[in-house]
């Protein structure tokens, strides 16, 4: 299995395949995992994502990316989709699409916003709602190869309820802190009040510029801007910075 | 809604994605990966990854701008049949080859 | 053959009117856009037609006020498949506009804020077929659509209803737009289906 993590396909032109949907998890009140089957599937490494794509009987046709939430497992592979109101497909993969159904998906594709097993140095994980899900294959993957690299993640969520892999993440993993960032609730005596992250937050919970980690900031667009700019405003070099912007609203 | 805390205002301006989204289409065409490729803006000359910069649209038709100089680095259309890949705001891709 | 994903539709319910080839209704209106929303003042906006020799003729805000409005009700085609029946808009007619422009030109370079540009045949401007449109459903154009104003030419694909738009330049030769010039049709006739170059 580790050594699928680390010879993600990044050198081969790809298909659409059909991928079925095995299985689905509430994640949130408005976020779903699902599981789908996909024959072959040559493993991939953590960051990466697909992009999938529906048609309908009509021929209408429409496709998105989704970041890969799971670590590589022979012929699975997990998304998480937030469901965004008004929304095409978030909505119809979160909800409608049935155990048994099918839909389109050409990946793993992404060479730059991915996590590779033999960095050693510490690692900043920074995300927005569903933002965490390619930062989640990277600690899964951290932990499945058994990597001693230490990893902070700062995770912000409206309130308690938005909160994805809550219980995996409160379970956490020798090496891993987790810090949750509240905007608009916070949990009944939770010390920092509910607000955006802050250049603070980042100096408390994150890694000091001189220690020189790797940065993955990912979430919705104004939030990884955000985000982005406040480290390099604390001093990490931009080319130890990488982002995924999911969009305006970006689940 | 947005589950962390913004605003539906906040949007208006925020209407883009990163180059990251362009590896799915770039990987019909190439067989490497093109996001890690650094890009140099033929416009303001700055150079960063491909998956950097930012990109306008939703497929059949994708528009990359630089975040330095915002000037259009790359465009790609796709038709049922064709792609066009529109080079003209880059100067060079450098590639990182896969050596293993 | 692409696999239908069962009980998805898009966006869309069923067309009640005549759609052209590959279109489907629908009743939002989808924002595409090719570069961050440019933000212009209606006392900065003007409207500038540049003739083949060189002569400039401008509006500035309160002049495009002072021409007499149509109200337009249009269907809308964008090329990303969707169609909305039944716009409403209200604008100047490029009649009126280009009334006592003096021109040779057989062919129009629509330019934008933000400098977006498309390319068409003058004639597709004339003859009550085009608009400079600032207000839609009875509201001022919002700047996600192409406020302060945007060309409507609504017998062509969408790209050609230039958002934002800044001038036309009449010219002698065609010269390919935005989208033109990386694959889209040069003239985007929806009912004949010319989405991309060779259709
Ligand atoms: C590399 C990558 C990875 C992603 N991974 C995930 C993931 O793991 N989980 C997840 O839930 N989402 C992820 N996203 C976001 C996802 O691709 C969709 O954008 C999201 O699900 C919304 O799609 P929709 O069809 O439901 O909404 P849409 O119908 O596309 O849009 C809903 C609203 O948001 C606006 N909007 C959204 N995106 C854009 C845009 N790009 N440009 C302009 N307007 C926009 C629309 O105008 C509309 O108002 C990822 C995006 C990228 C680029």
């Amino acid at each position: 299995m580790a050594r699928a993590a680390v010879s993600g396909r990044l050198a081969a032109r790809l298909r659409w395949q059909a991928a079925a949907l095995v299985e689905r998890r509430e994640e949130s009140p408005t976020a779903r995992t699902l599981v789908f089957d996909l024959p072959g599937w040559a493993g991939h490494l953590p960051g990466q994502h697909v992009d999938v794509r529906l048609t309908a009987e009509d021929g209408y046709s429409t496709q998105r990316s989704y970041s890969i939430a799971s670590a590589p497992d022979a012929d699975r592979v997990e998304l998480t989709v937030q469901r965004v109101p008004d929304g095409e497909v978030s909505p119809y993969l979160a909800d409608d699409l049935r155990v048994g159904d099918a839909v389109e998906i050409r990946g793993p594709v992404g060479g730059w916003f991915v996590w590779r097993p033999e960095q050693a140095e510490p690692v900043l994980l920074v995300a927005g709602g569903s933002g965490v899900v390619p930062l989640m294959s990277m600690i899964r993957v951290r932990d499945m190869i058994g990597s001693r690299v230490p990893f902070r993640l700062l995770y912000s969520v409206r309130d308690p309820a938005d909160r994805l892999y809550g219980p995996e993440l409160d379970r956490g993993a020798p090496g891993l802190d987790t810090t949750w960032v509240y905007t608009r609730g916070t949990p009944d005596g939770w010390t920092r009040p509910a607000g955006r992250l802050t250049p603070d937050d980042l100096v408390r919970w994150g890694w000091p510029a001189d220690f020189e980690p790797t940065c993955y900031v990912c979430g919705p667009t104004g939030f990884v801007e955000a985000a982005a700019g406040m480290l390099v405003a604390l001093g990490h070099h931009p080319d130890r910075i990488r982002t995924e912007r999911f969009g305006p609203s970006g689940g | 809604m947005d589950p962390t805390g913004g605003t539906a205002a906040d949007g208006v301006q925020d209407a883009y994605q990163d180059g990251n989204v362009l590896a799915g289409p770039l990987s019909e065409i190439f067989a490497v990966d093109l996001t890690a490729a650094m890009s140099r803006c033929a416009h303001c000359d700055s150079t960063g990854a491909v998956a950097t910069l930012r990109v306008y649209g939703r497929p059949p038709a994708l528009v990359a701008r630089c975040p330095s100089c915002g000037e259009v680095v790359l465009r790609i259309v796709r038709s049922p049949t064709n792609t066009w890949l529109d080079l003209r705001g880059t100067v060079t891709l450098n590639i990182p080859m896969d050596t293993r | 053959m692409p696999i239908v994903s069962r009980g998805f539709h898009g966006r869309k319910p069923d067309p009640g009117r005549k759609l052209p080839p590959g279109q489907y209704e629908t009743f939002d209106f989808p924002v595409l856009s090719a570069g961050p929303t440019p933000r212009v003042s209606r006392d900065d906006w003007t409207f500038t037609v540049t003739t083949e020799s060189g002569t400039r003729h401008q509006w500035d805000w309160g002049r495009l006020m002072a021409l007499p409005a149509e109200h337009p009700t249009v269907d809308l085609h964008c090329v990303t498949k969707w169609s909305k029946f039944d716009t409403h808009w209200e604008g100047v007619s490029l009649d009126v506009l280009l009334e006592d422009v003096e021109t040779e030109a057989e062919f129009a370079l629509v330019h934008s804020y933000g400098g977006y540009t498309t390319n068409l045949p003058l004639e597709d401007l004339l003859d009550g077929k085009a608009w400079i449109a600032y207000r839609y459903d009875g509201e001022e154009l919002a700047a996600e659509h192409g406020g302060p104003a945007r060309l409507l030419v609504p017998h062509l694909y969408l790209w050609k209803s230039a958002k934002w738009v800044s001038g036309i330049q009449l010219m002698l030769e065609d010269e390919p737009g935005f989208w033109e010039s990386a694959g889209y049709h040069e003239y985007g006739d929806p009912w004949r289906e010319q989405r991309y170059q060779g259709d």
